[in-house]
């Protein structure tokens, strides 16, 4: 799929410059695109740089953890079928609040290893089970406190105020992520009684 | 309640990085050494992207330069000047749930277009920031395992992205105008 994206991008823009006699714009855009992409990384450096180490003296104090306990309520809500004291439960609740400080690297080993709990818990190994369509659903939508890696776009094109984003993310994501919820309680419950 | 949105916006960042060193110290953790630590990481990460970036970024660039984006835009405008949606934002609904670079490579694309404090650069940096790539996260996550049939998790994820990338634009035109 991103195979084919990336080929149609590049092809249609071939196409359309030839048609319209402009090709040496393709030419053009190519060292313009290059640059941009490596331009825009480096201004990553800055924040992750700064942002990392902030979130390693979080995880190094055990906030995580904090955090991961105030979530339990919410995940004993979303996971029923869950039984307590279950190794899933826990990988969950790292595997949100790894997403919701932005930690994507530390977020997917979790996920994953709560996803080998929920296969474990899986009746049909092969088809996924609604716990684990779940947890796919809040990851797909994943709440973020801080999107890091916008703000450094930003402040690479002079914004004024590069994080204004900050609130209006936050409440998209909110909003999203509560559709997910939603959406996927809807789907499990049609799941159930199409089993029963 | 706009204007709370916005002074989530200021005070976010300060808050988390008093917050977290002073909570740190409290538990006697040397911070310092602590911030050198994880910050070494933060280089990497910014570098490991460039090639999908660089890729992304020069696909996306020719698409625009040679026309072609004006004309794919051009086909649907009409629809969406109906209902309010910027037809410059339309190509992100369809990449962010399939390519995280390809979409972050069409978000700095518009923001370099059209500036970062314009409606359509807030509104590209509200979407890419609010959700994550759908097929990748379904793929890393399912394929882990050796889940072939996704059940109904594709179209959950699909249709919270829909409703994200709508919600996305309601409240930037909400809050910045």
């Amino acid at each position: 799929m991103v195979n084919f994206i990336w080929l149609f991008f590049i092809l249609a823009g071939f196409v359309v410059a030839a048609i319209n006699g402009n090709i040496e714009a393709v030419t053009q855009a190519v060292f313009d695109g290059a640059k941009t992409g490596v331009t825009v990384c480096f201004g990553l450096i800055s924040i992750l740089v700064f942002w990392l180490g902030i979130m390693r003296i979080a995880e190094d104090a055990g906030l995580l953890e904090k955090l991961a306990k105030l979530l339990r309520p919410i995940v004993r809500f979303l996971f029923p079928s869950i039984p307590d004291n279950h190794p899933a439960l826990g990988y969950i609740m790292s595997n949100m609040s790894a997403n919701i400080l932005g930690l994507g690297n530390a977020a997917t080993p979790m996920g994953i290893k709560a996803m080998q709990e929920l296969q474990k818990l899986n009746g049909n190994k092969e088809l996924a089970s609604p716990a684990m369509c779940t947890l796919l659903a809040l990851n797909t939508s994943s709440i973020t406190l801080v999107p890091t890696t916008l703000i450094a776009i930003r402040m690479s094109f002079q914004s004024l105020n590069p994080a204004e984003i900050v609130g209006t993310t936050l409440v998209a994501t909110f909003i999203s992520t509560t559709a997910a919820i939603v959406v996927d309680r809807w789907y499990r419950r049609r799941y159930w009684h199409s089993r029963h | 309640m706009y204007g709370l949105i916005s002074l989530i916006s200021a005070w976010a960042i300060p808050v988390i990085i008093v917050f977290i060193p002073l909570f740190a110290a409290y538990k006697k953790i040397p911070t310092y050494e602590s911030f050198v630590e994880g910050a070494k990481d933060g280089f990497d990460t910014a570098i490991k992207i460039i090639p999908h970036l660089v890729g992304m970024m020069v696909a996306i660039t020719v698409f625009r330069a040679s026309g072609a984006m004006d004309l794919l835009i051009g086909v649907f405008r009409p629809l969406l000047d109906k209902v309010g949606i910027p037809g410059e934002v339309l190509p992100l609904a369809v990449l962010r749930p399939i390519t995280g670079a390809g979409s972050l490579a069409f978000t700095t694309d518009l923001i370099r277009e059209f500036g970062p404090d314009s409606m359509i650069g807030r509104i590209a940096s509200t979407i890419q920031g609010s959700t994550d790539t759908t097929l990748y996260v379904l793929t890393v996550y399912f394929g882990a395992v050796g889940i072939r049939k996704a059940g109904y998790a594709l179209k959950v994820g699909l249709i919270s992205d829909a409703v994200g990338f709508i919600a996305a634009i309601a409240i930037c035109f909400l809050v910045f105008s």
